[in-house]
């Protein structure tokens, strides 16, 4: 895409299906022209739109890590047309890519420092991505740990590798659901709550947070109770978008367009901005 | 100084017919009959009555069409496997070269407008850069402004050339031609119309008198700082906001205004294949920014109103320098509860808080 036209998609072929839960599905795809896919380049958090032909485009992260070659992972929650055309695809079909798109986690200013990750939902989706990204360089950062949450065990997504995620000796991963559920070992409570009680110490570490937006506004209070300052927490948001490269004046706040001033804003940064989210 | 060139009013379809030669087609001011009177730009045959009055709808249209195909896409199946899909695309820009004759300075402003996002942002937009690039402005002074527009608050003027390639100005019965840009020179030189510098004189005082008749245009310059000071003020949005029917009419009417859409037209499968289309949208209808998960940021219209308002007097200006409106008024004078941005942006600049 870059230098190109920025509206034509990469042609691609689905390659795998995997069903996380009833409401969600990740698909790994391959773009057709394997020039442009051994070429292609993003960094973690950086979106892409996804399209289904006749259908339309919408914007996903790309939650496979870049270290990862072979395909171009995205997650995806049935909530409207296009998602439900992408959860009706099967290996094989073909889809249209325009990607990369937006900034992305500002992973190389973080070195030294301890990161918590807080996913909620489908917002582990691009949390995945960095998290396994800095797993890769364990050595540069400080503890790393996960806070998973989820409405009940059946609403989690990546349940294939949560177990490794759990036994992986460089990552401190809690799980954690809205209400008690039988045979589940992990934490119950709401996300905040959880928090408050990990009560992680908020000296040299960054928080890294995404969910919907009820879970975002009280665990930024839960955070700032804990000793978070807004510069060491950072957000990566959602915005209904369409051309992706800050023309069509869907997802702006303020000046700032989020497909390409973001997805990813520390706190500070989005309290610069008129408050619109 | 610049090529000058006279056009008398009886020479102006054999001009039109010269113009017509060198370009795919000349879009001029016509009457629309219709239940209401309204001055249109449409293409120009031989014999076509032309109204040199300032158009009812701009001529955005011409490089940002109201719905232009972006990509065609076509599908086909392997007949020996019908699950073997292959997709081919195309992309290549529609392109006219176009003349627009005798839109008003406020219009020719309105592509600089839309050039800053879609030429200068991160990427160019390849679909709208075809269009500009094979454009030629032909703008009129106006002789005076009207009870509705305000060019001169906004950085224009009735003679202003920005955005022009030629600004013609009407003397009596004829015209005078003065090339703006390298590509008006050209178009003048190649012309046959007698020289114009000896009415140059009375043309410059038809545009003096043209800015002699405006009534002193308030200072904006602290518009942005004000109304982005205001963004939280909600009881000020929501006086500006509360008559407005939330129609969009104001956006559709507008020279700078750009927000568009993009969707899918057919399944890509049969011999003409599918079209992924672009069409003007507005933001002020209540699904512009509705998120798939039912999360809303603007979903009233207070906001929107907000929105449409900031961003041509406070975050465009943030970002390029410069107002998105040209002050034409078109969104005062079409707008069905009579909602006057002038006020607002008046009301804004002078709120003590």
């Amino acid at each position: 895409m870059p230098g190109g036209n920025p509206y034509k998609p990469a042609v691609a072929t689905v390659t795998e299906v995997i069903h996380e839960t009833t409401a969600i599905k990740t698909l790994r795809v391959v773009l057709d022209d394997p020039a442009v896919m051994a070429s292609f380049h993003y960094e973690p958090g950086q979106v892409g739109q996804l399209s289904v032909f006749g259908v339309g485009e919408s914007t996903f992260v790309i939650n496979s890590p870049p270290s990862q070659k072979e395909y171009l992972q995205f997650s995806v929650m049935q909530a409207g047309e296009v998602t439900a055309a992408i959860h009706r695809l099967a290996t094989g079909d073909k889809v249209g890519v325009r990607a990369p798109l937006g900034n992305f986690f500002p992973w190389r200013d973080w070195r030294g420092k301890n990161i918590f990750f807080v996913g909620g939902g489908i917002g582990i989706a691009p949390l995945r991505v960095i998290m396994l990204h800095l797993l890769e360089r364990k050595a540069d950062y400080g503890k790393i740990s996960l806070l998973y949450g989820a409405r009940s065990p059946r609403d989690m997504a990546y349940s294939c590798e949560i177990e490794g995620w759990l036994h992986n000796p460089d990552l401190d991963c809690t799980l954690c659901i809205d209400a008690p559920f039988e045979g589940w070992t992990h934490k119950v409570g709401l996300i905040p709550n959880v928090l408050l009680k990990l009560a992680p110490d908020s000296t040299n570490c960054v928080a890294v947070l995404c969910g919907p937006p009820v879970m975002i506004k009280f665990t930024l209070q839960a955070l700032e109770k804990l000793g978070f300052t807004p510069e060491n927490i950072v957000t990566t948001l959602e915005k209904r978008m369409k051309c992706g490269i800050g023309i069509c004046g869907r997802c702006n706040i303020g000046g700032r367009y989020i497909c390409v001033d973001g997805p990813v804003f520390t706190l500070n940064q989005l309290q610069a901005l008129p408050q619109e989210l | 100084m610049s090529t000058l060139r006279i056009l008398t009013s009886d020479g102006l379809p054999a001009f039109l017919s010269f113009l017509s030669q060198k370009h795919h087609r000349v879009l001029v001011p016509v009457v629309k009959s219709a239940n209401k009177r309204s001055v249109i730009f449409e293409p120009w045959r031989a014999g076509m009555p032309v109204v040199l009055e300032k158009a009812t709808v701009p001529p955005k249209e011409a490089v940002l069409p109201q719905c232009e195909t972006l990509l065609t896409y076509k599908k086909s199946k392997n007949q020996e496997d019908l699950g073997d899909i292959t997709v081919s695309l195309d992309d290549t820009p529609e392109a006219l070269s176009t003349v627009i004759f005798a839109c008003r300075p406020c219009d020719a402003r309105g592509f600089r407008v839309l050039d800053r996002p879609f030429l200068n942002g991160l990427f160019a937009d390849p679909y709208y850069k075809a269009r500009r690039e094979s454009l030629t402005v032909f703008t009129i002074t106006c002789s005076s402004g009207c009870n509705t527009c305000f060019c001169h608050w906004v950085g224009g003027g009735p003679s202003s050339p920005e955005g022009s390639d030629v600004l013609m100005t009407k003397i009596e019965e004829a015209l005078m031609l003065q090339a703006i840009s390298p590509a008006g020179e050209t178009l003048l030189k190649d012309c046959d119309l007698p020289d114009g510098k000896d009415v140059f004189p009375r043309a410059e005082a038809v545009r003096k008198a043209a800015w002699a008749s405006l009534a002193p245009a308030p200072d904006l310059k602290q518009v942005p700082q004000k109304i982005a000071a205001l963004f939280g003020n909600d009881d000020f949005w929501q006086r500006q906001t509360s008559a407005c029917l939330a129609c969009g009419a104001c956006t559709y009417f507008c020279p700078a205004c750009y927000c568009f859409n993009i969707t899918d037209e057919g399944d890509g499968f049969g011999v003409h294949g599918g079209r992924r289309l672009r069409s003007w949208d507005n933001c002020m209808s209540s699904l512009f920014t509705h998120e798939a998960s039912g999360h809303n940021p603007r979903m009233r219209k207070m906001p929107r109103m907000r929105n449409r308002i900031s961003h041509k007097f406070s975050t465009y200006p943030e970002n390029w320098g410069t107002f998105s409106c040209s002050g034409c008024g078109r969104c005062i004078s079409n707008c069905p509860v009579s909602l006057d941005i002038r006020a607002i942006v008046l009301t804004a600049l002078n709120n003590a808080g």
